[in-house]
């Protein structure tokens, strides 16, 4: 400890007010997972909580040892190809306290840090797809497979010095990513998981709400560590990705309840939920490159959009438990071209569409469309691979009996 | 004796108490029931899908009245729970042979 102190003493690289704000960020990003645990856990069967809220507290504990032991090095260690980080920050060789990591200005070991964060937040985001009916053994290994084979390479190709960050895709805290990447694999996982036996029943109405909204809280706050801790400094660019979530957030929230209102008549309480998801999602990749009153308009569209993207799933019949293909997905590919859009180089460098660089929405397709094929493609392979070595669905008598005896021998509710 | 066993809509269980207690009835038995009748089910939305809940919760309320007061509780009840739609509930009346109060061993309409 003492060679740390040390290291940050004599770092003159490391500033003060830019580490204490990253400190808090990364603060905020981990509580997202407790956040979207319950947001989760509300909305599934009393008979499956625990084995929902396990996904994204199980993602904690592997995420941050896989992300340390390899992920990390893969997505931002020296690039290879345009493709994939070098091995040389493997078990955090390397990674200290002096500001020689990507970004300037806080230490190497607290970019980490931050990032470990959002690497244990994506895959767990995946988890609504193939709740109710995954064995957790299948969801633990999957979900290191998928750390370590999408989300190291999409975080490299994006934010590590890939080729995608080379063209100047735009992708500010994770529109692609965190949320376009979750939403493909979730599709990926609703079509190799196949149907849950409960929907036979007719049982999917929620089964604790107020769990849920409380969760949506939780994830609304932590996002104002996600997205303005895309900044990596304690300065003007995090402070307008601040204002511009808000914006979305609150405007995604109504955008939803409009087209909800309009098409069963009445504002639902998880449609507001669901709504500031939708905008929370949909300004993550434009946060910090877009003006914040532009927020406004990217969180509305983007309410919208989600609420149609949940027609999707019934249209199709894929299985998408918890809608994470219809919020993330859609919320994320829209989020991307907004960026193309409203970004404004008095922001965060590079003009939009509306700026006259109508170039920019051509790499913001691009991205899009190599985030989903990669993405989609991958998650099939690594859940083939997770088959091989244990059976991903739980069978019938389980699902009916719940996953939370099945797989855990014990139940959230002994009243 | 008659027993009524009197199937409502739960938001009435207070106002049924009463009229029953007005009209003398010294007793009665609730349970927390879940069913459907003429009403079917309805129909809830979340996130724009509907699920049809097929069972409504109601309250079943069970009293023993004496053969002359039957008329008039019944119609007591259906001064607070009527309300002109599906699901107001039902009534069943049952024969009573007999009631036996453990305590004491009384039996018929003493041990009411």
């Amino acid at each position: 400890m003492k060679e740390l102190a040390d290291a940050a003493a004599i770092d003159p690289g490391v500033f003060a007010a830019n580490t204490g704000f990253m400190i808090l960020c990364s603060g905020l990003v981990f509580l997202m997972l407790p956040g979207l645990s319950l947001f989760f856990g509300g909305l599934v069967q009393n008979r499956n909580i625990l084995s929902t809220t396990m996904h994204s507290y199980a993602m904690l504990g592997i995420g941050s040892v896989f992300w340390a032991a390899i992920g990390y090095s893969l997505a931002f260690g020296a690039d290879i190809g345009g493709v994939i980080g070098g091995a040389e920050h493997a078990l955090l060789g390397g990674v200290g306290a002096t500001a020689d990591g990507p970004v300037p200005g806080i230490p190497h070991v607290l970019f980490m840090t931050f990032q470990c964060m959002i690497a244990c937040l994506t895959p767990a985001l995946i988890s609504g797809a193939y709740a109710e009916r995954t064995r957790f053994p299948a969801m633990a290994l999957f979900s290191a497979l998928w750390l370590l084979m999408v989300y190291s390479p999409l975080a490299h190709w994006v934010w590590g010095g890939g080729w995608l960050q080379r063209l100047g895709a735009l992708d500010f805290a994770g529109g692609a990513v965190v949320h376009m990447s979750s939403g493909a694999a979730a599709l990926a996982a609703a079509h190799v998981l196949g149907r849950r036996k409960n929907l036979e029943l007719g049982e999917i109405a929620p089964h604790n709400l107020p769990l849920t909204i409380l969760g949506a809280g939780l994830l609304w706050l932590g996002w104002f560590g996600f997205n303005s801790g895309g900044a990596y400094a304690a300065n003007a660019q995090a402070a307008s990705a601040m204002a511009a979530t808000q914006l979305s957030a609150a405007s995604g929230l109504l955008g939803w309840l409009f087209v909800e209102t309009l098409h069963y008549g009445k504002p639902t309480t998880f449609g507001a939920a669901s709504g500031v998801l939708a905008g929370l999602v949909s300004i993550t990749p434009a946060a910090g490159f877009v003006e914040p009153a532009s927020g406004l308009a990217i969180g509305f569209v983007g309410g919208m959009l989600c609420y149609g993207g949940m027609m999707l799933k019934l249209r199709f019949r894929y299985d998408d438990a918890l809608d994470v293909v219809a919020i993330h997905g859609v919320g994320g590919t829209w989020g991307a071209l907004a960026t193309g859009i409203w970004a404004t180089a008095a922001m965060g460098g590079v003009d939009g569409l509306l700026r006259g660089n109508a170039g920019q929405m051509g790499v913001q397709c691009l991205s899009i469309a190599a985030a989903w094929l990669y993405c989609y493609a991958a998650t099939r392979v690594a859940l083939a691979v997770t088959g091989v070595f244990t059976k991903l669905r739980a069978d019938e008598p389980e699902q009916l009996r719940g996953l939370d005896l099945g797989e855990h021998n014990e139940r959230a509710y002994n009243i | 004796m008659r027993k009524l066993e009197i199937i409502v809509r739960p938001e009435r269980r207070d106002s049924v108490k009463r009229a029953l207690v007005e009209h003398g009835v010294r007793g009665m038995t609730l349970t927390d029931i879940r069913g459907f009748g003429r009403q079917g089910g309805y129909k809830e939305i979340y996130r724009g899908k509907e699920v049809l809940v097929e069972f409504v919760e109601k309250l079943k309320v069970e009293t023993i009245v004496e053969d002359d007061r039957v008329d008039a509780v019944i119609e007591a009840i259906r001064q607070v729970t009527a309300t002109g739609m599906m699901g107001d509930g039902k009534i069943f009346i049952y024969p009573v042979d007999d009631v036996v109060r453990i305590r004491t061993g009384e039996k018929g309409s003493a041990a009411l």
